[in-house]
């Protein structure tokens, strides 16, 4: 029978969302020189609708779920919820950004596009259901992440970062493409479901030292995208260099992207080997745990500890990943909506606090900014409190919920562990407390303009996100749930 | 929706619309505050009467699904389920009772940010109330760590010199302990399938969930190790002083009063009951804890050169003596126990408050800064000197018969922990007499035989005009450390100055003086309720040693091929 290269409108309907932002990106670099300089502020407005009608196109591709292009992609509730939460990141990095971008004079329309282009590559990577796809996912979400990482180009610490980004970036992908290309030789396959199925076939099996080879490989890849020990040791720099809106934007949005074909791969593609590679895992999330928060503990400048901080709960996430059950599946989708959200949060207050050219980094600089801005340092509060795992927030359930499906895998020297470390994270998330409340206002305070209204939505709406996933977690969690289920079965 | 349920959520909706007010008017927050806090004290008072009257089954119960996720969260998942007996009931009200008297007590001395002080004190009271009455173990955990959040702030904005190291050390300490009970907690769930207090505890009890006797230790242990950290317990008291010494007055109150008691209150209510064979058997070292701290507490206190310091070590001391006859296993050493710890809040909490009185008008905690106080405010002098003889124990107040159940139950037992446990006793007049005698009587300091040198008098609520330490430059920072220094150096050109108790600090002290009285010579309005329910978890500690008895037998056989595969090599 001949193969029917031209795909069906249902199809065309499951990539809706990448479609739209593919669109509006392209459109906001043709524009920008078509409208001049006066109305630029189309521009971020634009992107804006675009995210808003992908994250609507997102929700309704979900009423008819399946796969797309011969399988290449699949619609299914776990790449629903990670198209979703891109998208939402997104939407919140913009609103972050807009205030940035006009005080460094660099309102131009490729940081948006590039944002799109980037969001793009990250909801082809939750909905991969092939590794080619997998591969075109990572590139297209890095090179524009590598782009906007050194986005202030006369910036020297811009350049840095970009530079070591895109170096050990490139590096790490061609270990992943490795990996690719030994399991496609082995099983002749880069869909996920056949190599699942060829792996857990006896007869034609290949060698478990191949395929185990081929897995490890693929986890250097994966384990640098998500930031994870021992491949962790560029995030900081990175972190430090990027302009704030995109620190804010890789720490959430890439990561759980990256953590989701992580996730899709190991649950399906290995889930045949998974006693051999959970072990490595365990290993990986334990290390990047300790190293993320004792390096956090030394940190002065708050962009960088909260890089490392971002690094300690990626670990908390390899947890979830190590249990290779669809309730650590759950927990790490959860985790990682949690920790978008107080995250994005936390770097965004950081994006109001730092000013022109970034000059307030210090923690020691946000002295007594309880007095001077009440509601903001109670905003930061929150999101400190969220990401120490103090009950009622998000980052709290998500913790909890972890802890809790590597419980039930046994996991019980990790969790103890782990618990442990949150503990320790206690150490540099109250500093900031103490210092914003407890220190009298400094001068980097007293100068301090009110919040601007991109910020403060971008603020207020992870804040509440942040309360609700912590008080009413049972409908995200519900849905990570029904989908990981689906998606190991 | 019942009363109990109310009374949880008034300090959190307080909170909230405290915290929203604005800036400007802090009168008005503070006096919002204060209302708020004194109408969920009285009502309160009504949780009295079912509760007195029931035969120890749960009271007040609202039991609702919270967080559901069938497939995900096993069983009914996490639930609301709040109740209360005889002992969640005086817990609570002790916490409704001080709330109000916190807020009085704060009433001039903060002046910074008195807004988010009174709310914090609201929500604190909504931590501690949820933490008596949670029947959920989630929900328990939950409000355990909210507790931790108000605490942090009151003793980190509004503490004195070193606060901050104080408030950073008191969070970790709990925050260490707490996540292995949280992980017990989650280990618990992973074999029951259930988070709910009675439905683990019934689980557990019937042997339909066997724990092995590893298990059940490392649990208890994990429950434990939080628990005595916040009691706190030797060798793990060491935030306390810390903690104390730097906290507000009000702070200190909350802190000695009532969530030290939350330790106490965790290892009735969960370490009996759910591990009763591991508390058993592990009886023997903790009471020796308990006793090494009740006489090592009262001599550090003995040596004390600061006030709080002092009480704070006392406080040490008198927690022991409940560890003591928690641990006892007896009907008399458990109704000892929670009336000890009613009794402590009572006592202890005056004590930091009277200390407070004398800080604010001397802006010194140094023992040696005083004396002859009773000739310039013998009201003081008497309020102060009926809690000391509370604290140490005198018949008809309240103490006494709270310390002298416990010893009699600790002599049930082994009439040795009696015979140490009674040194402490000892000690504890010691130290507080010794410290009422120095405060209060003989010279003021720098007063020869003849003329009165004193301090200004312009330092009842003033600023710190004395911190010259750049480092602490901050409008309440007074420092006692050199505070005193600067005393002397005002001595010579200013008077002493030490007024009475004004009303406001009449009204603040004398329900707890009349507390002290009632609880000691009617302590049957009391003991009744809490009888019920200390036989219950007695009941529930011992329901299940039988079973566990069984377990032992159980090992042989296990190892019986081992043996057989040997003796037949």
């Amino acid at each position: 029978m001949p193969v029917n290269y031209i795909p069906t409108g249902t199809e065309y309907f499951r990539f809706l969302p990448e479609i739209i932002l593919t669109l509006v990106a392209t459109a906001v670099m043709m524009l920008e020189p078509v409208i001049g300089q006066r109305h630029r502020s189309v521009l971020p407005n634009l992107s804006l609708a675009g995210l808003f009608a992908a994250l609507w196109a997102a929700v309704v591709a979900y009423s008819n779920p399946g796969p797309a292009f011969h399988d290449m992609l699949l619609i299914d509730g776990f790449s629903t919820f990670f198209r979703v939460l891109v998208i939402i990141v997104g939407i919140l990095v913009v609103f972050a950004s807009g205030q940035y971008l006009s005080r460094e004079k660099a309102e131009a329309g490729e940081y948006h596009a590039l944002l799109l282009f980037s969001i793009v590559g990250q909801c082809i990577l939750a909905s991969a259901n092939e590794l080619m796809m997998v591969f075109i996912g990572i590139e297209i979400s890095s090179i524009a992440s590598y782009i906007l990482a050194g986005y202030l180009r006369d910036d020297k610490r811009n350049n840095e970062s970009a530079i070591k980004y895109f170096l050990l970036g490139s590096f790490a992908t061609a270990f992943l493409l490795y990996g690719v290309a030994w399991i496609y030789g082995l099983t002749g396959s880069t869909n996920l479901t056949e190599i699942r199925r060829i792996l857990n076939t006896r007869e034609i099996a290949p060698s478990l030292a191949l395929v185990g080879t081929s897995a490890a490989l693929m986890f250097v890849g994966f384990a640098f995208k998500v930031s994870a020990a021992p491949f962790q040791v560029w995030a900081p720099d990175v972190y430090q260099g990027a302009p704030v809106p995109v620190s804010a934007f890789m720490s959430a949005g890439p990561k759980a992207a990256a953590f989701a074909v992580f996730l899709r791969v190991y649950m399906t593609a290995f889930e045949p080997i998974s006693d051999r590679w959970a072990p490595i895992i365990w290993i990986s999330a334990l290390l990047t745990m300790i190293v993320g928060n004792f390096a956090a503990i030394r940190q002065q400048n708050i962009k960088r500890m909260l890089a490392y901080s971002s690094i300690a709960h990626a670990g908390y996430v390899m947890v979830a990943v190590t249990c290779h059950s669809s309730i650590g599946t759950a927990a790490a989708m959860f985790y990682l909506a949690s920790y978008a959200f107080m995250n994005v949060g936390a770097f965004a207050v950081v994006t109001h606090f730092a000013r022109q050219g970034e000059q307030y980094l210090q923690i020691d600089e946000m002295a007594g900014l309880a007095k001077r801005q009440p509601a903001t340092a109670a905003l930061l509060t929150i999101f400190l409190l969220s990401l120490l795992g103090v009950p009622l927030t998000g980052g709290f359930f998500g913790k909890f919920y972890v802890f809790k499906a590597a419980l039930d895998a046994h996991l019980v020297w990790l969790t103890v562990l782990g618990l442990l470390n949150s503990a320790v994270a206690a150490f540099y998330y109250l500093r900031i407390i103490v210092v914003m409340y407890m220190h009298e206002p400094g001068e980097a305070t007293e100068s301090l303009q009110p919040l601007g209204p991109g910020l403060k939505t971008a603020i207020w709406i992870s804040a509440l996100a942040t309360l609700i996933l912590g008080i009413f977690p049972a409908h995200v969690l519900n849905f990570a749930g029904r989908s990981a289920d689906l998606m190991m079965k | 929706m019942n009363l109990l349920d109310i009374l949880i959520a008034v300090p959190f909706i307080g909170f909230t619309a405290v915290m929203l007010l604005p800036k400007s008017n802090a009168g008005a927050a503070k006096m919002i505050a204060l209302v708020i806090a004194l109408a969920i004290f009285v009502g309160s008072l009504a949780l009295i009467g079912p509760v007195a009257a029931s035969k120890g089954e749960w009271q007040f119960v609202t039991n609702v699904n919270w967080i559901q996720v069938p497939g995900l969260l096993p069983g009914e998942g996490i639930k609301y389920h709040t109740g209360m007996d005889g002992i969640s009931l005086w817990l609570v009200l002790l916490s409704t009772f001080l709330t109000p008297i916190a807020m009085l007590i704060s009433w001039n001395s903060v002046t910074d940010r008195p807004k988010e002080f009174f709310a914090f004190l609201l929500l604190l009271e909504f931590g501690l109330i949820g933490v008596f009455v949670a029947l959920d173990l989630f929900l328990f955990y939950t409000f355990w760590e909210i507790c931790l959040v108000p605490m942090y702030f009151l003793i980190g904005i509004w503490g004195h010199d070193r606060r901050i190291y104080a408030a950073v050390k008191f969070f970790l300490y709990t925050m260490a302990g707490s996540v292995l009970m949280l992980a017990a907690i989650l280990y618990l769930n992973f074999k029951t399938g259930s988070f709910d207090y009675p439905v683990i505890l019934n689980l557990l009890a019937s042997g339909k969930v066997p724990l092995t006797h590893i298990e059940q230790t490392l649990l208890f242990l994990a429950f434990f190790l939080a628990f005595a950290i916040k009691v706190p317990l030797f060798p793990l008291h060491t935030w306390l002083p810390d903690a104390h010494v730097e906290a507000p007055t009000a702070g200190s109150v909350m802190l000695a009063s009532v969530m030290l008691k939350m330790g106490t209150y965790g290892l009735v209510r969960f370490c009996l009951p759910l591990f009763p064979n591991a508390a058993r058997q592990n009886a023997g070292w903790i009471v020796a804890l308990a006793i090494i701290g009740i006489i090592y507490g009262a001599l550090v206190a003995l040596v004390q050169p600061n006030m709080k310091k002092l009480v704070a070590y006392s406080s040490v001391s008198h927690l022991g003596f409940v560890v003591l006859g928690v641990f006892s296993f007896t009907q008399m050493g458990l109704d000892g126990a929670v009336y000890q710890m009613l009794n402590h809040g009572i006592s202890t909490g005056a004590l930091f408050i009277l200390v407070g009185y004398l800080y604010e008008r001397r802006h010194s905690l140094e023992i040696s800064a005083y004396g002859g106080v009773a000739t310039a405010a013998p009201w003081l002098a008497t309020v102060f000197l009926i809690t000391t003889l509370a604290s140490i124990g005198l018949p008809t107040l309240n103490n006494f018969i709270g310390e002298f159940l416990v010893l009699q139950g600790a002599a049930e037992v082994n009439f040795q922990w009696t015979v140490f446990a009674a040194i402490g006793v000892i000690l504890s007049a010691c130290y507080m007499l010794w410290m009422y005698q120095r405060t209060f009587f003989g010279l003021m300091p720098g007063q020869t035989a003849d003329a009165g040198h004193g301090h200004s008098a312009g330092h009842s609520h003033g600023p710190a005009g004395h911190s010259h330490d750049p480092g602490h430059d901050h409008p309440h920072d007074h420092g006692h450390d050199h505070a005193h220094g600067d005393d002397h150096a005002h001595d010579a050109h200013s008077h002493w100055h030490m007024p009475d108790l004004s009303l406001r600090e009449w009204v603040a002290i004398v329900p707890l003086l009349v507390l002290m009285v009632w609880m000691g010579m009617g302590s049957q309005s009391f003991l009744p309720s809490i009888g019920v329910a200390t036989a219950r978890t007695l009941e529930q500690s011992k329901s299940n040693i039988e079973y566990q008895v069984k377990i032992p037998s159980a090992v042989p056989q296990q190892t019986a091929p081992l043996t057989e595969a040997a003796s037949a090599r």
